[in-house]
């Protein structure tokens, strides 16, 4: 029996429609940021500065459709290079998740599946590392790629998010839990080989952290701003949160373009999202959570 | 057990090498670098004279070092109170037996969260705009005597701040409390309601001992991820690289940005960054003391 059967039906029937009503309220104000924002980018400047949503007018549901302008959008492909920052951060992404993803789990099969000397070491290390915050490093980091002559390059914002100290500690988390040692040493046993092992036993048996740990590391790289307005100088390659900075500066009080191009930065990983919410949530809380 | 076939000594390296190299490059050497320019002086990657403990120093003077201590100190406060109890009193609403539509709200709920603090920025420092945002037209249309001129960005950083911030993260929050309230045995509830505890009771007695742990979790990830706010302050005032109206939005890592990477004293920066890194282990430190003997109970 529930808590709630166990009161009179009026009182929990009342207790129901409250609960609701306060989810959609909230619902409602989670929703409104967005909706504000799709109508914003197909309005005129005009149109901008009198209706808070769609322009009123003559139309079906007392909108005026005809008012309503793509012309953001156009301008915005025409006059900047979006369409090679959506490109930037599609590669970007990408890249850096799925390079992250084999390192990281690779380094935590190495670490949890084997013994040899200095294990216990590099355990720590990665360990008291989770703790460190990415800024710290930022700046010895630029230097480095400074001395690899790798400033201003794909490869200089890649390479240094190929190795984080808590995806080798989660990936470490998921071999210990989901990797029994008596499936390799039967391998073994059969004759299969190291690397062979790794990649047609162990890593489908972490799929679950290996989706996860691609869309947190795909997701971080997308909404990461910090290190290519560091590291990139030349505007063709920048990505899109870095677009949308200069954006915003070019374009002033045209908020209709600005809020345009922050819709195009943000569709593809909705999309993304909406296709593979589960996962995302899962994911991205299991991402958080220590031990 | 004697026919075990042990593996070759070479294979964890195989596996460890590509992890090791880059975080040799970019985690290892770099955090060795960063202690050793925390004592130099740098102008731009070239140039470095030794200083001693002249950054540290001349830090604990420093007027903007100290503004962005306390604008972060206020923000890491106000994201705990306002984040916490209202993503806690989402996931109970959420969890209720009889509601409908669980998942479909979750996913309303959880969406912000996929944007990425860049993009509400920019979206905020619209939404917050004086007469043409959202937010003031809503809170005039609901109280009358609201105004429209309200300036939010100019004059009220940290509400603008911990707004945009709330709408950003606190349906993620919400996820991973509902996920621990979900955990919660129905039978210690079921049991505390026939002894006769009320709703209130049952909360305070049986759900909150229970989500504790998680609790526990979600304070030390808003804290830490608050220590190192940069990305909201830096869009909302773009305009003086995040300082904001007099260096009101100013926050450590901003801080340390600017003198890094804006007038290249990456030695300074270095001092900047040892210092948030010691305050957020003896956080993680502290939070393990707290938690200490919890591991073996849960």
């Amino acid at each position: 029996m529930t808590p709630a059967a166990s009161r009179s039906p009026g009182v929990a029937r009342t207790a129901r429609w409250i609960v609701l009503g306060l989810l959609l309220v909230f619902s409602t104000l989670t929703l409104l940021p967005f909706l504000w924002m799709v109508c914003a980018s197909i309005k005129t400047p005009e149109d901008y500065y009198t209706h808070q949503f769609l322009p009123t007018g003559g139309g079906f549901l007392g909108i005026a459709w005809d008012r309503l302008t793509l012309n953001n959008f156009v301008r915005l492909f025409r006059e900047q290079p979006v369409a090679r920052a959506i490109l930037n951060s599609v590669m970007l992404s990408s890249v850096c998740s799925v390079l992250a993803t084999l390192c990281c789990a690779a380094g935590g099969y190495g670490l949890s599946k084997f013994v040899f000397p200095g294990r216990r070491l590099i355990t720590n290390g990665i360990l008291a590392a989770v703790v460190l915050p990415p800024v710290l490093v930022l700046g010895p980091a630029f230097e480095t790629l400074y001395h690899l002559g790798l400033l201003d390059t794909y490869a200089g914002l890649i390479l240094p998010t190929v190795a984080p100290a808590f995806g080798l500690y989660l990936f470490r988390q998921a071999m210990i839990n989901s990797v029994p040692g008596e499936i390799i040493e039967s391998a073994r046993i059969d004759g299969c080989g190291e690397i062979r092992i790794f990649f047609q036993i162990v890593l489908p048996l972490v799929r679950p952290m290996l989706g996860a740990f691609l869309i947190i590391t795909f997701l971080g790289t997308w909404n990461n701003f910090l290190s290519p307005q560091i590291i990139l100088q030349n505007p063709e390659r920048q990505p899109l949160s870095v677009a949308i900075f200069h954006l915003r500066g070019l374009y002033g009080a045209d908020y209709g373009m600005i809020m345009a191009a922050t819709l195009i930065s943000i569709a593809p990983v909705m999309a993304l999202f909406l296709y593979l919410q589960r996962e995302f949530i899962s994911g991205l809380t299991s991402g958080a959570v220590k031990g | 057990m004697s026919s075990r076939r042990p593996h070759p000594a070479w294979a964890p390296w195989l596996f460890l090498a590509p992890f090791l190299l880059f975080f040799a490059a970019f985690g290892a050497w770099p955090l060795v670098r960063s202690f050793v320019l925390a004592f130099e002086q740098t102008f731009g990657p070239r140039t470095t004279v030794y200083v001693g403990t002249l950054n540290f120093r001349f830090l604990f003077h420093d007027p903007l070092f100290w503004a962005a201590v306390r604008n972060t100190t206020v923000f890491t406060i106000g994201t705990l109170v306002v984040q916490v109890p209202v993503a806690l009193a989402l996931a109970l609403l959420l969890n209720r037996p009889d509601l409908r539509g669980r998942s479909l709200f979750r996913l309303i709920f959880f969406s912000p969260t996929i944007v990425g603090s860049i993009f509400v920025g920019v979206i905020f420092s619209l939404l917050l705009e004086k007469r043409t945002g959202l937010v003031n037209t809503l809170l005039h249309a609901a109280f009358h005597s609201w105004n429209p001129d309200f300036p939010w960005v100019d004059g009220f950083v940290m509400p603008s701040l911990l707004m945009a911030s709330l709408w950003l993260s606190v349906g993620f929050n919400m996820s991973y409390l509902l996920a621990a309230l979900q955990n919660v045995p129905a039978d210690q509830l079921d049991a505390a309601a026939i002894d006769g505890a009320n709703a209130w009771q049952r909360f305070r007695h049986v759900t909150l001992p229970a989500i504790q742990p998680v609790i526990g979790i979600l304070v030390l990830l808003t804290v830490v991820g608050a220590l190192q706010l940069f990305d909201l302050p830096f869009i909302l005032y773009a305009d003086s690289f995040g300082n904001g109206p007099n260096n009101a939005a100013l926050s450590i890592v901003t801080y340390l940005y600017q003198t890094g990477f804006r007038s290249g004293d990456l030695g300074y920066a270095s001092a900047i960054g040892w210092i948030l890194t010691i305050a957020l282990v003896l956080i993680a430190l502290g939070y393990r003391w707290l938690t200490r003997g919890e591991d073996a109970a849960a």
